[in-house]
């Protein structure tokens, strides 16, 4: 499985405790800021690991490639996560949906952004270096969701401290991994079958 | 200071967003005698049409594109009332909105700072913007554009909302269409029956002005 660094920790742990014969890829979850880079990136990953004989699937939603990510799919008779991104697959696309429906000026954590808040959203937006951007970026949002997938204490400390830089209230909403497992199983059964590599690459 | 050396120094501060430097320089140079649209034509224009080029090719992101839009605003707000005292007509009025339910907005932003430097007068709704305050406002302000930004793919569907509402409310013939914003494309905007698309803020101002002229020759009688 190619999979978007914001989902390989859990697909791993997910594989391990079900006993898959998965290896897993990552790309960085950081092409979500430059999501037409991620398509020709699995792509890439994904000619080369079939060229030697594995079998492939991506552990992606569409995840901002609009389309592309199908794309690749269809060319490579390959198959992806379903959904938009990592927010569908973890929660469920109705409750995403309807989240945003009742509050557009929602924005979304996962256990993933509030570990790496500080290198997957401040750095690459700037933020560190230029703090007054902050209204720019986030001046029309009025609440933080985090979609915790294992709620530690440490974890919800951080969270916290994220909403508190937002000033904003924090709705925690535990939805673990069932979902992600669901998918995994859907789209692992769905493949061709596997003439695959006894080893992994 | 030479003539050039404020515009090439202009064009540089504008480039790497030093708002302060951008204001000081754009005053400096109207006390020397620089014409508005010297400054405006010759250096802050061209900078953003070069940050627009390195983000397209990812040497820049978006905080460079937030400041150095942000820099270019605040010297269109000492230039904007010259502009208008040098009699420099407006060549169009532009409705823009991010639509309902996306609160993404940078790139809409930088739209209307380009719609503005090109001289055209820029009615912004803001983000989350619904369908009867798009047609409210084109009744009232009569623009000559309006323009839709939206960026996931769940709210890409309010284009054609909008455009059903104009329809509805009989005023979809009398104002150009524009959309735009990262999941939109050419296909997706003739889909949805928008009169224009573009891919980022220099090219949005190349269709519009296009658009309007096309819109004005056919207005005029055979
Ligand atoms: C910056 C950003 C944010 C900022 C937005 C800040 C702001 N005030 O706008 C923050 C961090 C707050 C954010 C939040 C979210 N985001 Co966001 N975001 C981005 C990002 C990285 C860049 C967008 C941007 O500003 N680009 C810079 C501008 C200058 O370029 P541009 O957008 O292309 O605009 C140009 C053109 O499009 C054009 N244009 C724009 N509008 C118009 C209009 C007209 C009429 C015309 C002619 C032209 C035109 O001209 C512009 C200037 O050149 C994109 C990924 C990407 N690279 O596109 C994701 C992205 C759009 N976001 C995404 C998501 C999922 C979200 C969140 C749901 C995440 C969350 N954790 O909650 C929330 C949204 C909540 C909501 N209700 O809206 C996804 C969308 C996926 C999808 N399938 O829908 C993307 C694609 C990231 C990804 N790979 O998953 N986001």
């Amino acid at each position: 499985m190619i999979a978007c660094g914001a989902l390989a920790g859990h697909v791993r742990e997910i594989a391990a405790r079900r006993g898959w014969p998965l290896h897993v890829r990552s790309l960085p979850a950081q092409l979500h800021n430059r999501p037409g880079q991620i398509a020709p990136e699995a792509e890439r990953m994904a000619l080369d690991l079939l060229g030697r004989g594995y079998r492939v699937v991506l552990g992606y939603a569409d995840c901002g490639s609009y389309g592309a990510l199908d794309e690749v799919c269809a060319r490579l008779g390959i198959s992806r996560l379903p959904g938009l991104h990592c927010y569908d697959v973890l929660a469920g696309p109705e409750a995403i949906a309807a989240m945003l429906a009742r509050e557009p000026g929602t924005y979304l954590l996962t256990d993933f952004l509030v570990r790496s808040f500080r290198a997957s959203v401040l750095a690459p937006l700037g933020l560190e270096d230029h703090p007054e951007l902050w209204s720019d970026y986030f001046g029309h949002y009025r609440r933080l969701v985090w979609l915790a997938q294992a709620a530690t204490p440490e974890l919800a400390r951080r969270a916290e401290s994220v909403a508190a830089m937002f000033g904003l209230p924090l709705t925690v909403i535990e939805v673990g991994t069932t979902r992600l497992e669901r998918a995994l199983e859907a789209v692992i059964a769905k493949g061709p079958p596997a003439h695959a590599a006894a080893n992994p690459p | 200071m030479t003539t050039e050396e404020l515009l090439r120094q202009l064009y540089d501060q504008t480039l790497t967003g030093n708002g302060p430097a951008v204001l000081d320089l754009t005053r400096s140079g109207l006390a020397g005698g620089i014409g508005p649209e010297t400054l405006l034509y010759e250096a802050l224009i061209p900078a953003l049409e070069e940050v627009g080029a390195r983000f397209e090719r990812g040497d820049f992101f978006v905080p460079e594109m937030l400041i150095a839009g942000k820099a270019m605003a605040g010297a269109l707000e000492v230039l904007r009332p010259l502009l208008a005292e040098t009699g420099a007509e407006s060549i169009g009025t532009v409705v823009m909105g991010t639509v309902k339910g996306d609160v993404h907005d940078i790139g809409k932003n930088l739209v209307n700072i380009m719609f503005e430097g090109a001289g055209f007068r820029v009615i912004d709704l803001g983000v989350q913007v619904a369908p009867e305050k798009f047609v409210e406002a084109v009744a009232e302000h009569q623009p000559d554009i309006v323009g839709f930004s939206a960026f996931l793919t769940t709210t890409m569907p309010m284009f054609k909302a909008n455009i059903h509402a104009l329809t509805k409310a009989g005023l979809r013939d009398r104002v150009i269409v524009m959309v735009g914003g990262a999941p939109v494309t050419q296909e997706y905007a003739d889909a949805v029956g928008a009169d224009g698309y573009a891919a980022d803020a220099s090219a949005a101002v190349v269709k519009a002005k296009q658009l309007i002229a096309g819109r004005r020759s056919a207005a005029l009688p055979a």
